[in-house]
């Protein structure tokens, strides 16, 4: 007996939840009808990534990097269908493997990026990175995933979490890369992804108060509104190199200084 | 679960007015209206109006183990001026503490115009003789509460003791002398609707200027078919008697999308008469940053994080 095939429905995924827009709306990318993001859907996203915070800050740097680990196993098991998503094998295996790059960095952080300072007085002084907070990424449009794992990794790896507003025209790699993520242990919102209109949502997402950071590497040349719009709340405006490095991750930490008496 | 008994045939209320029959609640058609008056959409201007009015209508409360004189005094500064950086926002209406704390609250929310309101009654559970009861209340009076919100005996009233009940209320309404008297049902603890409506109007016979949903210590605390259920005895006694009756849901109401449901279940049932802080109050200590948040929001068009707004 011949069946009709389950047809995917691709929405969008926030706090691990994949939820049509709030506002119904789609638009045509790639052949499909793909989930149309909307103001509320970004605050909802915002929400979802401020919630997870602490849990995933507060986790143990061995543990993300596991985590980390975890998800380069689901996108190794999906790779198929990541292949059909972008421009082919080479390209997921370059994203898993940028994925495990990061994953190792989750431990090794403190001792490259912190440090005890000397300092002229009887005090023990010393540096430790810590996560910013919530970080808005607005994706490269290409390569559609290694570009956009290329972005979440190191923004994730320290502790904080993602609202991702994916490439515009190439939105189906971060959809199946949503399916990973959702069968590996980051916990829900850590990251959350966004199909829509970046013109839309990247002044609304750059606007938003409560979140800490955005990575403005997908919005292209001009970025002046979105860094007079990121102003009110001093947001970190960051615009990626192409490479990995660890300079990346920290651009999305801060670094707390302890002054400690010694000798008391 | 608890059932309160029927009405003994033979039950005097106090009051010479007559009050509407008990009956019964449809509680699928309350919790569908409920549900379907939570749907409507506020805007812009209307909306700004109904976080302006939801401020006004606030009975800021704190009720901790831990609170202390400096908690409560830096909640009535807050009370005062809710958005210190923001003149045009409203002072709430009033400030909930424990009797204890009420001197503090009264010094310094002198001539501001915000009350004082204390919980009494030996607060949350109303489980002590009448006598520790009636202390309690003259002496949060004594102290400077302009407003009392005493709780019922759930004991007596589940098991049918309604005499005992009004009586307490009565006593305690004597007790409160100008003090305007607020009564918890607590209907997280009376099981069904048809308790919820029989209590209200026990309570309303007694004497109380408002009912009140709950303490805030019982989950379930206020729902909005319970508060809809509330607001309809309210109609009802008002119908038949022309008594005007207050309301306060309290405990749960967190965000303004809540208190603005709230206030459309308000203006559908009893009217715009009955919108005004001298007749409905909220009963919450979040609630009132998530206005402030909504309020900027609506002024300035971003989203804005609870960083910037203080901790309660």
């Amino acid at each position: 007996m011949s069946r009709i095939a389950v047809r995917k429905t691709y929405k969008l995924y926030i706090g691990g939840k994949f939820p049509r827009s709030e506002s119904g709306r789609t638009y045509e990318a790639e052949g499909q009808n793909v989930a149309r993001a909307s103001r509320k859907d970004a605050r909802d996203a915002v929400q979802a990534a401020r919630g997870a915070f602490p849990k995933w800050a507060g986790a143990t740097p061995y543990n993300r990097g596991q985590v980390l680990y975890r998800l380069a196993e689901m996108m190794e098991t999906r790779a198929a269908d990541l292949s059909r998503s972008c421009s082919g094998r080479r390209e997921v295996e370059r994203a898993i493997d940028r994925v495990v790059w990061y994953a190792g960095w989750a431990d090794k952080l403190p001792q490259v990026l912190g440090g005890s300072n000397p300092v002229a007085g009887p005090y023990f002084n010393f540096t430790a990175p810590e996560p910013t907070g919530v970080v808005a990424v607005l994706a490269p449009e290409l390569p559609p995933l290694e570009g956009l794992v290329s972005r979440i990794a190191p923004v994730i790896v320290s502790g904080n979490t993602a609202v991702v507003v994916t490439s515009e025209t190439r939105p189906l790699a971060a959809l199946e890369l949503a399916e990973a993520i959702a069968t590996s242990d980051l916990p829900d919102g850590v990251v959350n992804l966004l199909t829509g209109y970046r013109s839309e949502l990247g002044p609304i997402l750059a606007a938003h108060m409560d979140v800490n950071a955005i990575d403005v590497t997908g919005a292209g040349g001009e970025t002046t509104e979105l860094e007079i719009l990121a102003a009110d709340n001093v947001k970190r405006v960051i615009r990626a190199g192409s490479e990995q490095s660890p300079w990346e991750i920290s651009a999305f930490l801060e670094s707390k200084t302890v002054w400690h008496p010694v000798g008391v | 679960m608890a059932q309160a008994q029927l009405l003994p045939r033979d039950l005097e209320l106090p009051l010479d007015l007559r009050l509407p029959r008990v009956g019964s609640v449809d509680a699928v058609a309350l919790e569908a209206r409920a549900g379907e008056l939570a749907k409507r959409s506020i805007k812009k201007g209307s909306k700004l109006a109904a976080l302006d009015l939801a401020i006004r209508m606030m009975d800021l409360t704190t009720l901790e183990g831990a609170d202390t004189p400096g908690k409560v005094s830096a909640l009535c500064a807050k009370a005062m001026h809710p958005d210190p950086a923001d003149p045009t926002i409203p002072s709430v209406a009033a400030v909930c503490v424990y009797p204890n704390l009420v001197a503090v609250a009264k010094s310094r929310l002198a001539g501001s115009g915000v009350r004082v309101a204390s919980v009494a009654t030996a607060f949350p559970s109303g489980q002590s003789p009448i006598d520790v009861k009636l202390a309690d209340v003259r002496e949060a009076v004594a102290l400077g509460a302009d407003e009392i919100d005493m709780v019922i005996d759930r004991g007596a009233f589940l098991s049918g003791r309604y005499a005992k009940l009004i009586d307490e209320i009565v006593r305690v309404k004597e007790a409160c002398g100008s003090a305007h008297l607020k009564v918890i049902l607590e209907t997280g603890e009376l099981g069904t609707y048809d308790n919820v409506r029989r209590a209200s109007l026990l309570a309303i016979a007694a004497g109380a200027n408002f009912i009140k949903t709950s303490t805030g210590k019982v989950t379930p605390a206020a729902t909005l078919p319970v508060t809809l259920c509330m607001l309809e005895v309210i109609r009802d006694v008002h119908d038949e008697t022309g008594r005007m009756i207050g309301m306060k849901p309290a405990g749960g109401i967190r965000t303004a999308k809540q208190a603005i449901q709230y206030l459309c279940v308000l203006n559908e049932t009893l009217g715009t008469a009955w919108m005004t802080p001298e007749l409905f109050r909220f009963g919450a200590s979040s609630l009132l940053n998530d206005v402030l948040m909504q309020i900027r929001k609506q002024r300035t068009g971003s989203y804005q994080s609870g960083d910037y707004f203080t901790i309660d």
